[in-house]
């Protein structure tokens, strides 16, 4: 990873050597807070929220909390960057407009943007004439949510998906409850800067026993320039509820990192489920590492008694990618899953991996980690699975594989292992391996390209864990695996 | 089928042909010329260059050509990359075929279908025609159903990898197949099934080479020409007589014969 060579304000994206399909930016009028960061910054993102005394104090206290950390950011990953000015970025972004009541509302601008990223926010039946439930979309630009579908269809069942400042009006008081309770404020140093400044982001509230009937997806965009990116999503799953929630995440093509620090908490209540799938793909900068985005997220779930709580994530953009979505197996018999596949290519990096936290008796948790390097790409996982005295009977399997595409990547697995309980059962897998001439020469020899070759083998080598993304975005994922390694192989 | 007169351009023509393996030389100026029709087997003891041959006119990328020519249809074919070789309907049949692990079998060979379809200006195959053809070569070849839902030649026992190149075969339908020791290492039953196999490909349009160390499969397969390579040359040619006495003198007559410069 090289430093940006140049900060220039008015680079365009054409002067960036990148394959990068979704770098288009939207000229809209912006509604912009000043640069940097101070108290009056996180009173001013209260005030344009319209937000209730508490919520305001909460903030403040991170805030606070956050300037003792005197912008030391953690340092134990095993990713390199130039310290980042957080007073050089802009905390609030917004589209100039009235927040619109329907979609009717939405600036048109915005839906041929959505349009042009493939995310329809026009209600329709995804296959026409096919019994298959709609999705229903969050759509996040910068700073605010500017466009829900389906809400009508949702709120027959009880179910509540909208942006979270519209949930800090209208429920109050599940927010009041849930916020923080995953992530406190004080976290860890991204955490706690999200929660000063988080500006939307989803809320999904599933009632008691109430299978959620569409997926749910959250599609976020940073449009800004020099702008960073802090929403929070707030997942309730009530007793023996389930709901499949998917977010996807692009960004313009820009010189300039970006920073995405955002909080995403779980409260999977008994015998409930939630099946959490990400598909990552901001900005990972040009092909000598210019620009990205800088990608420090925290996901955290807390699963009680008999509840299922999975992380799915396929990580393919970014500059540098620092998350661990975890679970706190808190209840008996919970259950927590991690599938991952994170692909590094040119000078992106990763340090990704989860948290097993396991606190009830009979927790099982599984994690399958794919690692894959091209280019000068760098990745680690790193894993914690933590098994404390009361977790009489738990479980953990872990499998981590790396795959090394040429001879200028990296690979590295930290994992960890804290067993606290003698009846516990641990078994950790993890290997290396390259896609070898052997292999390519034979499937050259049965008429397939070096190119395509390569994308079937590691196709392959994701198998297992595009089979846990909903049908539609297993597709989607290994296109974007495809994509994402243009200009590594052939 | 009526039998096809030979015409006066072979499938393929090897003059000459000398390669080598890191410093070792191991191809010494190879001659052969092989009309469509045809099926002929290459003998020869171990390290005498047979694999390396059939590897050479593949493609592999573990030798390197030092001489001479090979065409193809006409065409220079070491000039061509590996999967442009494959498309004009060059097909080898592994000694060792790889293990691909995660990449589904039918995806594999639907992969190959329709780079060659691609390749020749025809549309990519459509699904339902696939899954009958393929159905159809898995009958044909008696190879477990399930196989082509695994992964390619992932977990699979020997005689499995090598009945699986020879599905390859039968759903790629080459022109010219290159069988690098698909006999080796196969019991009485699998390797009737090979053979079968190999049988049922015989056309008066294409051609097959057959690498072999035993002339055990040729009870099953008549060549119409053996060849003996040796030392990385071809020193003895025949009709299948020569695959006999190969069997009942042993390679140490061949060994001899060429010592002594007869």
């Amino acid at each position: 990873m090289t430093a940006p060579k140049v900060i220039s304000r008015n680079s365009t994206s054409s002067e960036l050597e990148s394959d990068y399909k979704w770098g288009f930016t939207i000229d809209i009028d912006a509604d912009l807070a000043p640069k940097g960061l101070n108290e009056d910054i996180v009173r001013l993102i209260s005030a344009k929220k319209e937000e209730p005394e508490w919520l305001l104090e909460w903030r403040l206290k991170a805030f606070s909390h956050w300037l003792k950390l005197k912008q030391e950011a953690p340092t134990w990953a095993n990713v390199k960057y130039p310290p980042i000015d957080y007073q050089d970025i802009y905390y609030y972004a917004a589209p100039k407009t009235d927040a619109p009541k329907s979609l009717d509302e939405v600036d048109p601008e915005i839906l041929a943007a959505f349009e042009k990223l493939g995310i329809p926010l026009q209600e329709r039946e995804r296959l026409a004439g096919v019994a298959v439930a709609g999705v229903a979309v969050d759509a996040v630009l910068d700073s605010v949510s500017v466009a829900t579908t389906y809400k009508e269809t949702l709120e027959k069942q009880g179910v509540i998906f909208c942006p979270i400042s519209e949930a800090v009006r209208e429920h109050p008081e599940l927010v009041r409850k849930y916020l923080g309770s995953v992530v406190p404020y004080g976290d860890n140093f991204y955490a706690t800067l999200n929660s000063a400044v988080f500006s939307d982001g989803s809320f999904v509230y599933i009632p008691k026993g109430v299978r959620c009937p569409m997926e749910l997806m959250t599609y976020f965009r940073i449009n800004q320039a020099d702008s960073g990116q802090f929403e929070r999503t707030l997942i309730i799953a009530e007793e023996g509820s389930y709901v499949s929630y998917l977010e996807g995440c692009t960004a313009p093509a820009r010189k300039t990192h970006q920073l995405h620090a955002a909080v995403v908490e779980l409260v999977a209540l008994d015998d409930s489920e939630i099946k959490y799938s990400t598909l990552q793909n901001w900005f990972p900068g040009d092909k000598d590492g210019n620009g990205g985005v800088y990608n420090f997220v925290t996901k955290r779930g807390i699963a009680h008694k008999n509840a299922k709580i999975s992380w799915t994530q396929v990580e393919t953009g970014s500059a540098i990618t620092w998350k661990y979505p975890s679970v706190i197996l808190e209840g008996d018999n919970s259950v927590g899953e991690f599938y991952s596949v994170a692909l590094v290519n040119n000078y992106q990096q990763a340090d990704t991996g989860t948290k097993m936290i396991h606190k009830g008796k009979n927790t099982r948790s599984t994690i399958v980690a794919k690692g894959i390097s091209a280019g000068h790409g760098s990745s680690t996982y790193r894993g914690l699975v933590k098994i404390l005295p009361s977790a009489d009977g738990a479980k953990n399997f872990t499998q981590c594989d790396s795959l090394l595409v040429g001879d200028q990547c990296g690979a590295h697995t930290v994992p960890y292992i804290e067993v606290k309980n003698p009846t516990a059962q641990i078994e950790h897998e993890a290997s290396t391996s390259k896609v070898s001439d052997d292999q390519l020469f034979y499937c050259q020899q049965r008429g397939i390209s070096v190119e395509d070759a390569h994308f079937m083998i590691i196709n392959g080598f994701c198998r297992g864990i595009f089979q846990e993304l909903p049908f539609e975005f297993a597709m989607e994922a290994s296109q974007l695996l495809k994509v994402s390694l243009e200009g590594a192989v052939g | 089928m009526a039998a096809v007169a030979k015409g006066p351009t072979p499938l393929l023509a090897i003059k000459g042909l000398t390669a080598s393996a890191g410093d070792l030389e191991i191809l010494k100026g190879i001659d052969l010329e092989v009309f469509a029709g045809e099926v002929h087997a290459i003998m020869g003891p171990n390290g005498s260059g047979k694999s390396t041959l059939t590897n050479v006119l593949a493609g592999s990328p573990n030798y390197k050509v030092t001489g001479g020519q090979v065409l193809f249809e006409g065409q220079d074919l070491l000039k061509l990359e590996p999967e442009i070789r494959a498309r004009m309907g060059l097909f080898l049949a592994f000694q060792y075929p790889l293990e691909l692990p995660g990449v589904r079998a039918w995806q594999f060979l639907k992969a190959g279908v329709d780079a060659r379809r691609l390749h020749n200006g025809e549309e990519e195959m459509g699904a339902r025609e696939f899954d009958q053809m393929l159905k159809a070569k898995v009958e044909q070849v008696q190879i477990d159903p399930d196989l082509v839902k695994r992964a390619v030649n992932e977990g699979f026992s020997g005689g499995e990898k090598k009945r699986n190149e020879i599905l390859q075969m039968a759903v790629l339908e080459p022109k010219l197949a290159l069988l690098d020791e698909t006999d080796s290492g196969l019991d009485i039953d699998a390797l009737r099934i090979v053979a079968d196999g190999i049988n049922n490909l015989r056309s008066p349009q294409n051609a097959i080479v057959l690498v072999t160390h035993y002339q055990r499969i040729l009870e099953y397969i008549t060549p119409n020409h053996v060849h003996v390579l040796f030392d990385g040359r071809i020193v003895r040619s025949g009709g299948p007589e020569l695959a006999h006495e190969l069997e009942a003198k042993g390679y140490d007559w061949i060994k001899d014969a060429v010592n002594a410069g007869v």
